[in-house]
């Protein structure tokens, strides 16, 4: 006996919608399976993890900083995957977007107006874009599988930030300690409470995103390019191009996530940087079903996660690695859900 | 669409459900937000059993709630959530976490911070550390006396005062054994990488060390050393289980009368701000039971370790000279705390 995946004659497109909430559906199944085994009450688990942290102003907050960066680089990545282009390594761009961002106040500490603020963010997304340029270069030119260099780039990326952070970017009076100088005034995001600017950069962007790619022949290009590759070259689609402008564009969205997360949230560089946001972000752009709209409600979804593990420890007692696990699970079931409609599991026998 | 269904009544049975959480609300709540996790066998681990001794000491009038792997760029959510939950003192595990604590202390003005191995302070925002330069001073004799080859390897963490002045101490203790010793230093540039320090305690061996010391928090370097039959020296914690036949002693943390006095301060009101910096003396820097040496050996080690506690000795005393050849007449408490410089004899240089 094994098992045999077979493609389905036709898939239907309820189950495609469903797919995602399905796949939520499970993840608190799941979730309340492992709170019951911990000694917690499910319910009050699931209510603590996900429920509680839509409650009050302050967490609602919190939620919506920690869905910026996911919200940003999941649009952007839902485009690229749409192509059929695999940018894995958004984390890396968004690493060199803080950095290129931190890079303007350590050059110029006393900087103060408002063009400090717009040149940081340019440099941000510059240099998640030209980072994210190289797997695309070596894409087109060598035929290297973008899936490894982009994704091998991140730890590359970390290292030149964490160089260069306990170098020559850290801060003379900072004690040898390996962080660059605060961030004060215009070379922080203006904020609203905790909420700051990108949270609306974030909103644009995947708004902005979802009409190139559904209103624009741009959109069309890249869609046809990612379903039917030989089909787009006929149509006169130039494939390379392709992959450039989705990785300029995936990057520079990273780059500018980065930008903002210094900006907005830690008003600094330090080392080691290792937020994760642009592998989550891989899940909110599936979960998001690849349209950068979906991408707002998977990112705020994803955020819940983050800020219900924090939640779930302070007030559960149940340790970090398990507040986690739900991130891991989400992608699973999304992914599992997805294959299940293109495909159904028959049984055969061996002959 | 039975799933669902099933989930949409799950949501809902979660939202009645609300109301089920357990308060205490007659307790005072202490919290701790830590860097790393609880089972990291070094800093955190310590921090933690520090926690286990608050309750065990302050039992039902206090409880205790952590919150662990804050990353420090992004610690002042988890500080702000503890805050709002109701804790009544919060303690602040990691020098990365001074912005975040004093960002958040402005915003509570009634919570009480505590922030270890910071330097800024603020009416509710207190410092504490430790002298674990002391318990260096005495690693660095026994390692003098018990390396054949004169050689020690050193694995540090980032190049901050303490751990500059841990290397320091660690030197001047095996010098005033044997002027000539060496100690081989690696930059490991974390706090926490098993297989990272596991590497560097390997590479160190290799070029000819026999005994490790480490200023980086998990267990691998005195795993590797039992593994390779050489010694070394615990950190944070008492290692010993790691390595039954190479650990010699271990600088251990020991937070816990420090977090119950404070703990006992806040509640009963005398808590005021300050910047402690405890160390053999008071209990904070201990030394974990001498093992794998000769009588001898033990016996110098717990003399010196007793004349640190007496004040008689003092690590930094004296007359020291500097890696570049001046001399340094008196080496103060301000001068530990920001130390940049190597002293004679090691020949490394720090990480510019």
């Amino acid at each position: 006996m094994r098992l045999d995946l077979e493609k389905r004659s036709d898939r239907s497109s309820l189950m495609a919608l469903l797919s995602p909430i399905i796949a939520v559906a499970l993840t608190l199944l799941f979730g309340a399976i492992v709170f019951w085994l911990r000694g917690v009450d499910p319910l009050h688990g699931l209510y603590v993890y996900f429920i509680q942290p839509m409650t009050d102003e302050w967490s609602r907050e919190k939620l919506i900083v920690k869905a910026t960066p996911l919200v940003l680089m999941g649009a952007g990545l839902a485009l690229s995957y749409k192509a059929n282009i695999w940018n894995i390594g958004a984390e890396g761009q968004f690493v060199m977007g803080a950095l290129a961002a931190g890079a303007v106040p350590v050059l110029f500490p006393t900087w103060q107006s408002p063009e400090v603020m717009v040149v940081m963010l340019l440099a941000g997304s510059l240099g998640g874009l030209l980072w994210a340029w190289i797997p695309a270069v070596l894409k087109v030119k060598f035929h290297a599988n973008e899936i490894l260099t982009s994704l091998m780039l991140v730890y590359v990326a970390r290292l030149v930030f964490d160089w260069l952070v306990r170098g020559i970017m850290r801060d003379p009076k900072g004690m040898n300690f390996p962080k660059s100088v605060r961030f004060e005034g215009w070379q922080r995001l203006p904020s609203w409470g905790d909420v700051h600017l990108g949270a609306l950069f974030a909103l644009v962007a995947a708004l902005a995103l979802a009409f190139v790619m559904y209103r624009m022949l741009k959109g069309f290009e890249l869609r046809t390019l990612g379903l039917a590759p030989r089909a787009g070259r006929f149509a006169g689609f130039s494939a390379d191009k392709a992959v450039y402008f989705c990785f300029a564009v995936s990057g520079a969205m990273a780059g500018l996530a980065g930008a903002t997360d210094v900006m907005g949230v830690a008003h600094q560089l330090q080392t080691p940087y290792e937020p994760n946001y642009g592998f989550v972000a891989i899940i909110v752009a599936f979960l998001g079903r690849l349209n950068p709209i979906g991408s707002i409600i998977a990112g705020l979804l994803l955020a819940i996660t983050f800020i219900g593990g924090e939640a779930a420890q302070a007030t559960l007692h149940i340790p970090d690695k398990i507040a986690k696990v739900f991130q891991g699970v989400l992608l699973f079931f999304v992914l599992a859900c997805d294959t299940l409609i293109l495909y159904r599991i028959k049984l055969r026998a061996k002959k | 669409m039975k799933k669902l269904l099933l989930s949409a009544a799950v949501l809902a049975m979660a939202l009645g459900s609300a109301t089920v959480s357990a308060n205490a609300a007659d307790k005072y709540k202490a919290c701790f937000v830590y860097l790393g996790a609880i089972g990291d066998f070094g800093w955190t681990y310590q921090h933690n059993e520090a926690r286990k001794q608050v309750d065990a000491e302050l039992g039902d009038k206090v409880e205790t709630v952590y919150v662990e792997n804050v990353a420090e760029a992004d610690s002042a959510g988890a500080i702000e959530r503890l805050a709002r939950d109701g804790c009544k003192i919060i303690f602040t595990t990691s020098f990365g976490y001074m912005e975040p604590t004093l960002e958040v202390a402005a915003k509570y003005p009634d919570v009480k911070f505590e922030h270890a191995t910071g330097f800024k302070t603020a009416p509710n925002v207190t410092t504490y550390n430790a002298k674990f330069h002391q318990g260096r001073y005495v690693l660095g004799q026994i390692a003098a006396k018990m390396s054949k080859t004169g050689t020690a390897g050193y694995i540090a963490s980032f190049p901050i005062p303490e751990v500059v002045a841990g290397i320091n101490a660690f030197m001047l203790g095996a010098q005033s054994v044997n002027p000539n010793f060496k100690i081989k230093i690696v930059w490991a540039n974390t706090w926490f990488d098993p297989g990272k320090e596991g590497d560097a305690a390997k590479v160190l061996f290799s070029q000819g060390a026999d005994i490790i010391a480490q200023h980086t928090d998990s267990a691998a370097a005195i795993t590797v050393a039992e593994e390779q039959g050489k010694l070394g020296f615990g950190q944070s914690s008492d290692q010993i289980k790691f390595g039954p036949k190479a650990q010699l002693t271990a600088n251990l943390d020991n937070w816990g009368p420090y977090y119950v006095r404070r703990i006992k301060a806040a509640m009963d009101g005398s808590w005021k701000t300050q910047s402690s910096w405890d160390g053999m003396a008071e209990g904070t820097v201990k030394l974990a039971p001498f093992t794998n040496m000769p009588d001898d050996v033990a016996k110098m080690a717990a003399a010196t370790t007793a004349d640190i506690t007496s004040g008689k000795l003092d690590p930094f005393g004296g007359k020291i000279t500097k890696q570049d050849g001046t001399v340094v007449d008196k080496v103060d408490d301000g001068m530990i705390l920001g130390m940049n410089w190597y002293v004679k004899g090691i020949d490394d240089q720090l990480p510019k």
